[in-house]
């Protein structure tokens, strides 16, 4: 098959094959998937959807419903800035502001040169080291506005 | 394969002896707070220097789960075998490795760091659901099997009836921990009754509570214990079954979970034939996606056949309709991981520690504006002027205490003339709250109850499923009014809307999300009216 | 699974003593016997959802009110369809359903043949208690015979059940959550590039509202049609 001239579809074929192709796998699939790709693009929903013989529609509709899932490729870093109660309450609607201010985009998009994805998430809980940051994959805690954006810009230079 | 009680008992004696050539351990908290802070590279380290000093046959170091005094992480507790002394060290860096390992060979504390382990934080706790938590290497099926562990499993599995294990969960008067707080013995027998080829037993650990991580402490500290916990429910109810659904946020302990899957399955304490007992039980893990709604029972159901997380109306409830329409025990992960002790030491046991309807100990996670951010333990019954001055060490930089919130989106604050209350199920509800599954925040005076209730609504607005009107309209329309306040827009005619609309979601929505989620807003109301008159501009 | 026995139940609705099967709603004996109770979500013939709220009825002894279209009826319950709380609430409900979207219906193409201006007819509710939020969408008229105007949608998910349960194209779903919830053609995709549309045109006959309908058509057609299809549903419904 020509789609699977990409090795990362080999990855999430041999993934499906190892659910043995059920349905009820859409989402370890879809899991599997935006790890792989990083987000999951109509493209590789439709190689899932038409394998494990679901419905696009039904496939679409469970992609969107799960927020962890992202639809837009991420940028090279991505930093989620925890908004659950314990994060809120120790400051950090006004990180994410400054944040937002400093590098000129709302939460959820991503910088014009591709460098940095902001998103945020409802408690990762890591909340007695409250407010939280995750930069690619690595949480930072007890943070200032300072502090945090000292950390972004040593990890993006 | 272990089949036999014996059997068992050998492998935790064995590996008892092995301990006692290594007469030391240093026992370095990996749990998430405080690996975020490089507790792995402080283990990794640790494990270096005492290898250089050619210490590695005395003492050994391994990571465990969190003790939880989070904030004062990282933790690191030096453990003698011979007395069974144990030193806790806190804010332990990098800089501290070579000065602690010294301090190690020459048979000496390092009193720079040692953390009083006197004072009120650790004297009022009760620990039985963490009892292991900070002890053992969550890694080693060994570690826990040398500390009791699956021996009550054995038991059951040889000694006892179904039925004989449902009585002793009723006798315990266990309620769920989930936060409705269900009685786990009746919801057991309900399923236990239903006659079917295939029931399941499931493991909520979604924990959405965004202010909470209990469950995730429990699962990355002790996760065999939460399998024990579960097999002896599989067992219980007849169900050959068990799937634990843990949030994707939690890595770490899905990662704690497989493993101790694995482990469990190759010493045949899963799979078929379990202890050579006839029982058939296997677990698999399911991973969440981001959506509090899936803690919902139904939706939860949903979840793992692979749909869109929407909850359904009940009933059927999923004694009757649950995972592929089987009859289904659903029980939250500190709800099973109390099974192993109550089984252990009897449910009359269990019935004496808390209050007469309520139970047992509870797990909260202390956070927002306090002193000792973290975990704990204690009994049911605790009032919450012991948990929060005494245990939590107080409200942080001097500031006074306004009000603690409870159950999280679902549930309300407490205004401080209830400092006396009792912590249990009932008294909360009594004062407008819930139980919850234990996060508690602590509020200072400097905080607003308008943008507190607002924080929550919005909460509830992004994670309305978006199924029924009352709730998907309902969440969006209270957090724009909200917004009114916080703007100092609002109306006197907003106030009634306010007070009505909230009535009208929290009385026709279809789940529990939508039918709490006005709590937080009522409560404030409630307890802190001025505030959100003082939003109302006056024209 | 457990399948119990089909028996004879009776019980009172508004204080009228009625009978019906084990296996049968609340709603449905509520209609056998002529006991009027406002839907949206429901249709004859579709699986139920309970997702509108409009049926909600209140049932002696039950904490919260129930939905009547799933909830299933048992021996000498008592229930009321109406009372002060019940009306109050269910305005409540369509004031909320109204100011989701914004529903001008005075260039709607479903004017005078719409459910949801039934129901504020029905209900009595002549301006709608909470304040409109402000939401504007795309018209997908991309499909040679139907427009979506996702405007008009009250997201009662009739579409995507027809298409599911009896076309069995699998064509629509809700796609996002919460108040970001959308119908969806395949991937959110023009409705003209659906693989899986057969252009049955069933969900068009099934929309309560004007969110979907067909182009260049009489209004004597439209009732027709739906005729059809609405017949269709309440024949399968019949022999099941
Ligand atoms: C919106 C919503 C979210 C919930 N989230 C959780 C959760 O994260 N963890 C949990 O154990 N229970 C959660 N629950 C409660 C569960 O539905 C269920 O009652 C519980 O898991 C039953 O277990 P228990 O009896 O052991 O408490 C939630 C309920 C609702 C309505
Ligand atoms: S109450 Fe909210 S979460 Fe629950 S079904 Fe309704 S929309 Fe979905
Ligand atoms: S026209 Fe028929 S097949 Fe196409 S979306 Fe509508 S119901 Fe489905
Ligand atoms: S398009 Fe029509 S039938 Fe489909 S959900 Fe919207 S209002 Fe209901
Ligand atoms: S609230 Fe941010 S980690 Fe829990
Ligand atoms: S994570 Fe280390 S003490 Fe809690
Ligand atoms: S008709 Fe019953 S909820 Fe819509």
């Amino acid at each position: 098959m020509a789609d699977i001239v990409d090795s990362r579809y080999k990855i999430i074929d041999q993934a499906m094959r190892k659910l043995g192709y059920e349905k009820s796998a859409l989402l370890e699939v879809l899991h599997i998937a935006q790890e792989t790709f990083g987000y999951l693009d109509r493209d590789a929903l439709k190689f899932i959807a038409k394998r494990l013989k679901a419905p696009y529609s039904k496939v679409y509709g469970v992609a969107t419903f799960y927020h962890r899932f992202t639809l837009k490729p991420q940028g090279k870093h991505t930093l989620v800035v925890c908004l659950g109660t314990a994060c809120y309450i120790k400051g950090a609607k006004e990180i994410l502001a400054a944040l937002e201010t400093r590098f000129a985009i709302k939460v959820t998009q991503t910088t014009n040169d591709n460098l940095l994805s902001l998103l945020s998430a409802r408690c990762v809980g890591s909340c007695s080291i409250a407010p939280v940051m995750i930069c690619d994959n690595k949480t930072y805690g007890k943070l200032t506005i300072d502090e945090t954006l000292e950390k972004i810009e040593e990890i993006l230079s | 394969m272990i089949t036999s009680l014996l059997e068992l008992e050998e492998l935790a004696n064995c590996k008892r002896c092995d301990e006692a050539s290594i007469v030391e351990e240093l026992r370095v908290c990996i749990g998430s707070s405080c690996v975020s802070r490089g507790a792995d590279e402080i283990e990794k380290n640790l494990k270096t220097a005492i290898e250089n000093k050619g210490l590695q046959n005395r003492c050994r170091v391994k990571g465990v789960g969190c003790s939880g005094l989070c904030a004062n992480g990282t933790l690191v507790s030096h453990y003698k075998n011979s007395t069974k002394e144990n030193t806790l060290y806190e804010e332990i860096i990098l800089d501290d490795v070579d000065a602690l390992v010294a301090s190690i060979e020459e048979q000496k504390s390092y009193s720079l760091k040692v953390c009083d382990t006197n004072q009120l934080f650790f004297t009022k706790q009760t620990k039985i659901v963490l009892e292991n938590a900070g002890i053992i290497d969550p890694n080693d099926i060994e570690d826990y099997i040398a500390h009791g562990g699956y021996a009550t499993l054995f038991h059951v599995l040889h000694e006892m009836m179904p039925v004989d294990v449902i009585n002793e969960v009723k006798i315990s008067g266990l309620r769920g921990r989930g936060g409705g707080g269900f009685p786990t013995g009746q919801k057991w027998e309900s399923v236990y009754k239903v006659q079917s080829d295939q029931k399941y037993i499931v493991c909520n650990g979604d924990e959405g509570d965004p202010g909470a991580f209990m469950d995730r402490a429990l699962m990355e500290a002790d996760p065999h214990k939460v399998l024990e916990g579960m097999i002896i429910a599989g067992f219980a109810c007849e169900a050959t079954k068990g799937y634990i659904y843990v949030r994707a946020e939690y890595p770490i302990a899905v990662e704690k979970i497989n493993r101790a899957i694995k482990q469990a399955r190759k010493l045949g304490i899963l799979g078929n034939q379990i202890a050579h007992s006839g029982f058939d039980f296997d677990i698999e893990v399911r991973l969440g996606g981001g959506a509090f709604v899936c803690g919902e029972a139904t939706a939860l159901i949903a979840s793992i056949e692979g749909n869109r997380g929407n909850p359904r109306q009940k009933p059927p409830h999923l004694s009757d309709y649950g995972l592929w329409g089987e009859p289904t025990v659903l029980n939250n992960v500190e709800t099973l991981a109390n099974i192993p002790s109550i089984l252990k030491n009897g449910g009359e046991w269990f019935k004496n520690i808390g209050t007469p309807t309520s139970t047992g100990t509870k797990i909260f996670a202390l956070t927002g504006h306090i002193k000792n951010t973290g975990l704990v333990e204690v009994p049911m019954g605790i009032t919450l002027r012991e948990l929060i001055f005494e245990i939590g060490g107080g409200v942080s930089d001097g500031k006074a205490l306004k009000a603690i919130q409870t159950g999280g989106p679902s549930g309300g604050c407490i205004p401080t003339q209830f400092l006396d209350l009792s912590i249990d199920y009932d008294s909360l509800k009594s004062v407008g709250t819930i139980m919850g599954s234990g996060g508690m925040i602590v509020i200072d005076e400097s905080s607003n109850m308008v943008e507190l209730a607002h924080f929550f609504m919005d909460f509830c607005k992004s994670a309305s499923c978006g199924k029924c009107v009352p709730c998907r309209v309902g969440t969006t329309q209270l957090t724009l009014l909200l917004e009114k306040y916080i703007a100092k827009e609002a109306t006197q005619a907003n106030f009634e809307l306010l007070k009505e609309l909230s009535k009208v979601v929290k009385g026709t929505s279809l789940c529990g999300l939508g039918q709490t989620a006005p709590n937080p807003v009522l409560s404030t109301i409630r307890y802190f009216e001025s505030e959100y008159l003082e939003g109302i501009k006056n024209d | 699974m457990i399948k119990q026995k089909v028996r004879v139940k009776s019980f009172k609705i508004n204080d009228i003593t009625v009978t019906g099967r084990s296996d049968q709603t609340l709603l449905e004996v509520a209609k056998e016997h002529d006991i009027f109770i406002p839907t949206l979500c429901y249709l004859e013939g579709l699986s139920c959802v309970g997702s509108c709220r409009l049926c909600l009825v209140e049932v002696k002894g039950a904490r919260e009110l129930v939905p009547a279209c799933t909830s299933k009826i048992k021996e000498d319950m008592e229930v009321f369809t109406t009372s002060e709380k019940i009306d109050s609430h269910r305005k409540m409900i369509l004031s909320m359903i109204f100011s989701e979207r914004s529903h001008t219906c005075s260039v709607c193409e479903a004017n005078g043949d719409c459910e949801l201006q039934d129901k504020s007819v029905e209900l009595q509710l002549d301006h709608s208690l909470v304040p409109y939020i402000d939401s504007r969408f795309a018209i997908d008229a991309s499909h040679k015979n139907f427009v979506h105007d996702p405007n008009r949608c009250i997201l009662c998910s009739r579409c995507v059940r027809v298409c599911n349960e009896i076309e069995g194209a699998n064509a629509i779903n809700i796609g996002g959550r919460g108040i970001n919830s959308m119908i969806i053609h395949d991937m959110d995709e023009p409705w003209i590039d659906s693989q899986s549309c057969t252009s049955c045109g069933k969900c068009v006959y099934v929309c309560p509202t004007g969110a979907l309908y067909e182009k260049e058509i009489t209004k004597e057609d439209v009732t027709t049609k739906r005729e059809i299809i609405r017949n269709l549903l309440k024949n399968r419904a019949e022999n099941e």
